[in-house]
């Protein structure tokens, strides 16, 4: 945002709609769930007052410790391979000519399709009986199946995430390099600079905005996985990929226990918005540096 | 050639044959990377084309690199049946209403955002965005209620309003951008000129900013056509979305894989066309940092 502008309250009036749509769909469904959270219900109809028994009950879950763990695991996980591989590529792909956008084009590709078509595809690329990657771990020796062993089933999920969001990365990344002009580059031609100081004088410092866009969006959103793993694996074998989104859906809509769900989406709610501020002050701030 | 390479390729001690054989070698290798990449991409898509083309008996009973008995039996099959085709057609319907609503919205917002200051105009740009960071886990049973007591549940408008939850801010996020990049002279110019604010919004600066808007529909349309929990939460019969109808054939009728890998096949095909359309832009739009 820049700083040269006029002050004018009757702007509010172009940002009304905007207020009044997002707020029908995230105020009046957020204190629902607040309302939940401190209320005990019987029979889907009558309801007590509890306090805050419910947050009580959450934090102290082993259930919930157990969620939030794997969730940590996969979100650190994802973000070690996602980076350095989105960044890699994009350093390699090419700047000018026909192949751009075929590059641009099939890479994009599977950010557009839908996320439980994503876990589809990989359910049968990788299912041992018929899929060919299950088939072809199985026939290099070594034993594999992501719907019975836990360990099969995280590298399977962290493959898929690594095929369905490197894209995003390497997009941003290279969106990043093209913004640096010619000169840098032909400077330090002249100066004799090595490849490995181009990259950490000159790309690195220039993709360092988008860099934290990507970090920081794929931060959130592997936070919020919830269609891909559910229908890859379902959470299973056993709890051993359930994520935090899962397991919330289990207990609101299998279970129907709508206080302990609530507390729990109301905790989860507050470490994403968390993030969220973390992401916006860092982005401000670059914003205003540059 | 890459610029980066030929930066590579010119060390600055010796220019010596050896070296420049290397750098060679390097450019080569730097090819590769991409197309490796992409294949690694690719070879899931194909193993979904290459089942969509195979009856069920064949997928089960045998394993092939490609279709022995090749078939359209499964494509026949969604664009024949109405439970199918209507998925794809309920899709589409809330995927565009939503792209239209979010963005005629956003507009005037984002111009506010670029052009002026007002009480409580921050933290009002930081509630949109956390909207964008919900996880939308949270909100499927309330939105259940809420729509289901506004009368709305099943219904294309349903499932429209609900994906504004997160479209609608990443619309005036990337429509933001999009809108400071345009000087603020320009504006003034035209008040001068005696233009009205509503001639010149949409006779000047919305064709300026033709690009930005393009980019938001873009990724309003993708995010509203991957999403599934809460359109599948907020629908049951009449707006089903495909998603959803793949989700059903899985549990209902066991194994369909034929029809289910022609189905998912077919949901790339909008996404692929999308994409070719704004491919020049897709990079623009990244590179302001807005998604």
């Amino acid at each position: 945002m820049t700083l040269d502008k006029t002050v004018n309250n009757r702007a509010w009036f172009m940002v009304l709609p905007v207020l009044v749509l997002v707020a029908f769909n995230a105020v009046i469904p957020l204190m629902t769930v607040v309302n939940y959270s401190v209320q005990e219900s019987f029979a889907g109809n009558v309801f007590f007052f509890e306090g805050s028994k419910w947050f009580e009950q959450v934090l102290h879950s082993e259930r919930f410790h157990a969620a939030l763990l794997r969730q940590l695991a996969f979100t650190a996980t994802i973000l070690a391979i996602e980076i350095p591989l989105g960044v890699g590529i994009a350093l390699t792909m090419p700047r000018k000519g026909p192949w751009v956008s075929v590059c641009l084009v099939l890479m994009a590709l599977p950010l557009l399709i839908p996320w439980n078509v994503v876990g589809a595809i990989w359910n049968i690329f990788a299912l041992p009986s018929f899929g060919l990657l299950g088939r072809a771990i199985n026939g290099l020796g070594i034993s594999y199946n992501f719907t019975r062993d836990a360990g099969d089933a995280w590298f399977t999920l962290v493959l898929m995430d690594v095929w369905h969001w490197t894209s995003l990365v390497v997009l941003l990344a290279y969106a990043g390099l093209m913004a640096i002009p010619n000169a840098y580059y032909q400077a330090a031609k002249i100066d004799g600079a090595s490849r490995w100081a181009v990259f950490r004088y000159i790309q690195l410092p220039k993709m360092r905005r988008v860099l934290t866009i990507a970090v920081l969006l794929r931060l959130m959103d592997s936070f919020m996985i919830y269609t891909e793993p559910f229908v890859l694996t379902g959470g299973g074998p056993g709890n051993s990929t359930t994520l935090l989104s899962i397991d919330l859906v289990k207990i609101a809509l299998g279970q129907f226990d709508l206080g302990p769900a609530a507390a729990m989406s109301l905790i989860y709610f507050l470490m994403v918005l968390a993030m969220s501020w973390v992401f916006y002050t860092v982005m401000t701030r670059e914003e205003a540096r540059t | 050639m890459t610029d980066t390479a030929t930066v590579a390729s010119r060390p600055m001690h010796s220019t010596g044959a050896a070296r420049r054989a290397g750098a060679r070698r390097r450019i080569g290798f730097s090819w590769l990377v991409p197309a490796l990449y992409i294949l690694f991409l690719m070879v899931p898509i194909y193993w979904l084309l290459n089942m969509s083309f195979k009856t069920t008996n064949e997928i089960l009973g045998t394993f092939s690199l490609w279709p022995n008995e090749f078939t359209f039996a499964n494509y026949h099959k969604i664009v024949t049946d109405p439970v199918w085709y209507n998925g794809y057609l309920n899709s589409i319907a809330y995927a565009t209403l939503n792209t239209i609503l979010s963005v005629s919205v956003a507009l005037p917002a984002a111009y506010a955002f670029s052009r002026y200051r007002f009480l409580g105009d921050k933290h009002l740009f930081f509630w949109l965005l956390t909207n964008r960071m919900a996880p939308p886990a949270i909100f499927a049973l309330p939105f259940f209620q809420l729509y289901s007591s506004v009368g709305l549940f099943d219904t294309h408008i349903a499932v429209a309003l609900a994906h504004c939850l997160f479209n609608i801010p990443l619309a005036v996020w990337i429509l933001e951008g999009f809108m400071s990049g345009v000087p603020k002279e320009i504006d003034e110019t035209a008040y001068i000129d005696g233009y009205s604010f509503r001639r010149f919004f949409f006779k000047i600066f919305i064709p300026l900013i033709a690009g930005g808007i393009g980019v938001a529909a873009f990724f309003c349309f993708m995010f509203s056509w991957v999403e599934l929990l809460l359109a599948k939460t907020l629908t049951s019969v009449a707006a089903r979305p495909i998603a959803s109808v793949m989700t059903r054939t899985i549990s209902i009728s066991g194994y369909e894989l034929g029809v289910l890998a022609a189905a998912g096949a077919l949901t790339i095909v909008p996404g692929a066309i999308v994409i070719y359309f704004v491919r020049n832009y897709i990079a623009k739009g990244f590179a302001l940092g807005r998604v």
